[in-house]
This record gives C-alpha cells, sequence and structure tokens, in this order.
C-alpha cells in the first residue's frame, strides 16, 4: 500500500514538474518578441553596443521567475477567491452589497493607480499652460487630485453598471455604442487640450492586479445566476471601466 | 546592493497597490459575507505568488529593458535618425519610428500579464474553442497597428478625435457582423492591453516624438497612443474571431 502510495505521489509530482516547466517555458517564449525588437533596433537601426549586458542578463532572470511566479498565482489565488466571493454574492442575494462591493472595487483600486497620478499631474499641466486654470503648483494640485477622482468615480460607476448588466443579462454592444456615440458628441462640446487625456484615461485604470480580479468577478456572477453564459455575460467589466473614464474625464473638462 | 534596494523598493510599490484590493476583499468578507473562503491558506500562498511574481518580473523590466526601450523611442525620434530636416516634417523621413511603434507594440503586448490572465481565462471558458495564445497575437497585432497609425498621427499633427470616431465606426460595424460571443471578450480586451509593460514605452515613445518634431507640442500631441493602442484590439479580436469561424466552417 505505503509502495503503491509512493508511486503516486512520485506520478503525481512527476506532472507537477511537467506543467511547471510549461509556465516557464510560456514565460520565457513570451519575452522573446521585446528581446528581439529592442536587440534589432539597437544593433542593426542605431548602431550601438548594449550598456551593461550581464545586468541585462539577471533583469531577464527575475522577468521570466516572476512572469511565471504571477501565472501561477492566479490560478490558485485570484482567480478562485474573485469566483469563489461572486458565487457568496449571488448566494446571499443582497444586491446592495454587491454593486456597492463592485464600486469600492473599482475605485479603491484606481485611486491610488501610479499610471493615472502620472497621468493627471501631465494634465493639470496642460490645463495650467493652457489657461484653463491659474498656473500655480496648489491650483494644479487640487486640479490633479480632482481629475484622479473623477477617473476613480467612473471605474467604480462602471463596476457597478457591469455588474447590474450581468444580472439583467442585457446584451452588452448596446451599452458599449451608446457610450461611443455620447464621447463623440462630448468631444465635439469639451476643450480641445482635453480630448487626449480624456482619452488615453480609459486605457490606464485597470491594472494588472485589477483586471484578473474583476474578471474572475465577472465570470463567477455569470456562472452562479441561472440562463446567464460566462463567455457572453461574464466578460465586459472591463470594457466599462475602460470607457466611463473617457465620458467622465471630457464632462470633467467642460465643467471647470 | 543596488538590485536589493531596487527590490525591496519594488516589492514597497507592488504591496502598496495590493493594499487596497486587500483591504476591500476583507473588509467584504468579513462584514457582508461572514464566511471564510474554502482553502484559505492556499489563497494566501496565491497572493504571496503574484505579490512576489509582480515585484521580481518589474524589477527584472526596469534592469533590463525599460532603460534601453526608452531610450531608444528618444534617439530614434532624434535627428540622428532622422537626418537633418528643416521646416515642416515630412511624413516619409520617419519609416523607423512607425517600425519600431509597431514591433514594440507588439512585443510588449505578448508580455503583458493582465492580457495572459484574461486569455487563460477564455480558453477555459470557451471549453478549448478560442486559444489563449491566438487570441494574444489577434490582441499584439491590434495594439502593433494601433501605436504605429499613433505615431503617425503625431508626425502629421491631424486630429485624434477623426481617428478615434473611425475606430468607433469601423468597431460598430464588426460588433454586427462578429459571433456573438466573441463581442464582450473583444471589447475588454481594449483595456486589458496597457498595462505594465506597454504604459511606459509607449509614453516614452509619444513624448519623445512630439518633442522633436517641429510643431508639435510634447504636452498635447504627446497624448493618445494609449488611446489607439485600447482601441485597434477590439477590431483585431472581432477579425480573428470572424476568421477562426470561417476556418472552421470550412473544415467541416
Amino acid at each position: 500500500m505505503a509502495k503503491a502510495g509512493g508511486v503516486a505521489n512520485g506520478r503525481l509530482r512527476l506532472a507537477g514538474i511537467r506543467s511547471l516547466l510549461k509556465i516557464y517555458f510560456g514565460s520565457f517564449r513570451d519575452l522573446v518578441p521585446i528581446v528581439a525588437v529592442i536587440a534589432f533596433f539597437q544593433i542593426v537601426v542605431l548602431q550601438e553596443p548594449f550598456p551593461n549586458l550581464e545586468r541585462i542578463l539577471i533583469g531577464m532572470v527575475f522577468v521570466v521567475v516572476g512572469l511565471s511566479l504571477f501565472v501561477q498565482g492566479l490560478e490558485i489565488g485570484l482567480f478562485p477567491l474573485g469566483e469563489s466571493m461572486a458565487q457568496a454574492f449571488a448566494r446571499k442575494g443582497n444586491l446592495a452589497a454587491l454593486l456597492g462591493f463592485a464600486f469600492c472595487l473599482g475605485f479603491g483600486t484606481t485611486v491610488a493607480e501610479p499610471a493615472l497620478i502620472a497621468v493627471s499631474a501631465k494634465a493639470a499641466e496642460i490645463a495650467g499652460t493652457a489657461g484653463a486654470i491659474a498656473d500655480d503648483p496648489e491650483t494644479h494640485g487640487t486640479y490633479a487630485l480632482q481629475l484622479r477622482l473623477t477617473v476613480a468615480l467612473a471605474v467604480g460607476g462602471a463596476l457597478v453598471l457591469g455588474v447590474f448588466r450581468i444580472l439583467k443579462g442585457w446584451p452588452i454592444h448596446y451599452l458599449i455604442i451608446g457610450g461611443y456615440v455620447l464621447v463623440v458628441i462630448l468631444t465635439f462640446f469639451a476643450p480641445a487640450e482635453i480630448v487626449g487625456i480624456a482619452y488615453d484615461s480609459g486605457g490606464v485604470t485597470t491594472s494588472t492586479m485589477t483586471v484578473p480580479l474583476v474578471t474572475a468577478l465577472g465570470i463567477g456572477l455569470a456562472g452562479a445566476i441561472r440562463g446567464r453564459s460566462p463567455l457572453l455575460d461574464g466578460f465586459g467589466l472591463i470594457a466599462f471601466a475602460s470607457l466611463t473614464p473617457i465620458i467622465f474625464v471630457l464632462v470633467f473638462g467642460m465643467v471647470v | 546592493m543596488e538590485l536589493l534596494a531596487n527590490l525591496a523598493w519594488a516589492a514597497l510599490g507592488t504591496l502598496r497597490d495590493i493594499a487596497p484590493i486587500a483591504v476591500i476583499l476583507l473588509g467584504f468578507q468579513i462584514l457582508v459575507l461572514r464566511r471564510r473562503p474554502d482553502r484559505l491558506l492556499r489563497l494566501c500562498g496565491g497572493f504571496a505568488y503574484v505579490l512576489v511574481g509582480l515585484t521580481l518580473f518589474l524589477v527584472g523590466l526596469e534592469e533590463a529593458l525599460f532603460p534601453i526601450g526608452e531610450t531608444m523611442a528618444l534617439q530614434l525620434t532624434s535627428s540622428l535618425v532622422i537626418g537633418e530636416s528643416t521646416g515642416a516634417p515630412d511624413w516619409r523621413d520617419y519609416g523607423w519610428v512607425y517600425a519600431f511603434a509597431a514591433a514594440i507594440g507588439f512585443a510588449t503586448t505578448v508580455a503583458e500579464p493582465a492580457l495572459i490572465a484574461v486569455s487563460l481565462k477564455a480558453e477555459e471558458i470557451s471549453g478549448g474553442s478560442l486559444s489563449a495564445f491566438g487570441l494574444r497575437i489577434a490582441v499584439a497585432v491590434g495594439v502593433s497597428v494601433g501605436v504605429a497609425l499613433g505615431t503617425f498621427r503625431i508626425v502629421t499633427g491631424t486630429p485624434l478625435p477623426y481617428y478615434i470616431i473611425a475606430g468607433y465606426i469601423v468597431v460598430i460595424f464588426q460588433t454586427a457582423r462578429t459571433v456573438k460571443s466573441i463581442v464582450p471578450l473583444a471589447y475588454d480586451s481594449g483595456g486589458v492591453t496597457t498595462s505594465t509593460v506597454t504604459v511606459p514605452v509607449v509614453t516614452a515613445l509619444g513624448l519623445g516624438l512630439a518633442s522633436t518634431i517641429p510643431g508639435r507640442s510634447p504636452l498635447i500631441d504627446g497624448f493618445g497612443l494609449i488611446a489607439f493602442a485600447s482601441l485597434f484590439p477590439i477590431m483585431s479580436v472581432m477579425g480573428y474571431a470572424m476568421l477562426n469561424d470561417r476556418l472552421k466552417s470550412g473544415k467541416q
């Protein structure tokens, strides 16, 4: 008995090692294009040597190991947690709590997002030089903070709307296309300096940590509600989170 | 030593990113759901993996690729490569810039962790009819075309809204014609692509271009590349689904 158990264990371990190797190989493969592009442009186009090759190689090992750990962490941590929370909310049947959770998740993960902080500081600078606001550091700071809060509100609102859509089973394209139409109309009325920032703000809000969690939440909800398909209804939360910031920032530019 | 310090800093930064998420998850778990999730220890282990993994990933990128990538974006846009041109910029002089934009857009997207996450989930849910790798390549092609077109826009100085509005119209047409089940995923892929790896390099490219081309202001023309990078994958993913569908029905 003990021996058979040992053999099975050994087999299990072997399968584990094989899947681990597969993950590491995948991470390595994902990195090949970046290395190839940078090497080609550095050597062939710019005709310059690589500074500090040793440091680059060490960095690459870090990237491969890091990416592999991240992928494993997704499967054992973020995905199961997002899905189990979605199921728990569905079982509880408390709509207000679920929508409150969606809002907090969107707002909380966005407001401190480094990419957003950088973009809103830049935006304040632009508004200052364009004469939309007073050109001093204090006004810039307030403007940047207001912009950040606007985007965070937009993402919170997006997740509330997106979760509500999953519950109701509305088809996503009417909402998204409606949003596009709104963006186009607002573009005509918003000040020209804000348009570029507004369009970009949709892309910068969804960070690497938020995306897997929000995706798992949507898919978990769609799976827990009878009559919803995970593929048709589960995806789409990120889409709302990248659309509403554009609308909110355009409006922000018109109001401030 | 310097490497260790960088590691510590990056770990702190990732912790700070995770902190609000952890507070919200814990808060709702304890106050609202009031139920311990199954296999709590394993979940915590997963979080630790993500934390350590992202930290190593970011430090590695900072060490190895970002410095070169960013200098490269600036160098390629400077007059060294383009040649001493005076007066109005001619868009034909910037061939290497478009090539670099397309190549780096593709390459950074393939390595984007958030996209890996979504495509893994999509493959699992579709029961394998959508391949994770195929989806990622489709998204990367979209970003590649988008960023290249975005640099062309900065060089020519044409208004950003024209491009974006035209893109929306194409998306609306494709939505009407493509396989229904791909639509939500395609819309998602726009937001997913622009994260940790793509944003810094693409931003450097936009700022570099806008500050070296005569008549462009980095503050105003430097923006907009991310918008291109999030719009075009929507089209390429829907296109990929249509192609996939046609190939499958052809085989039967």
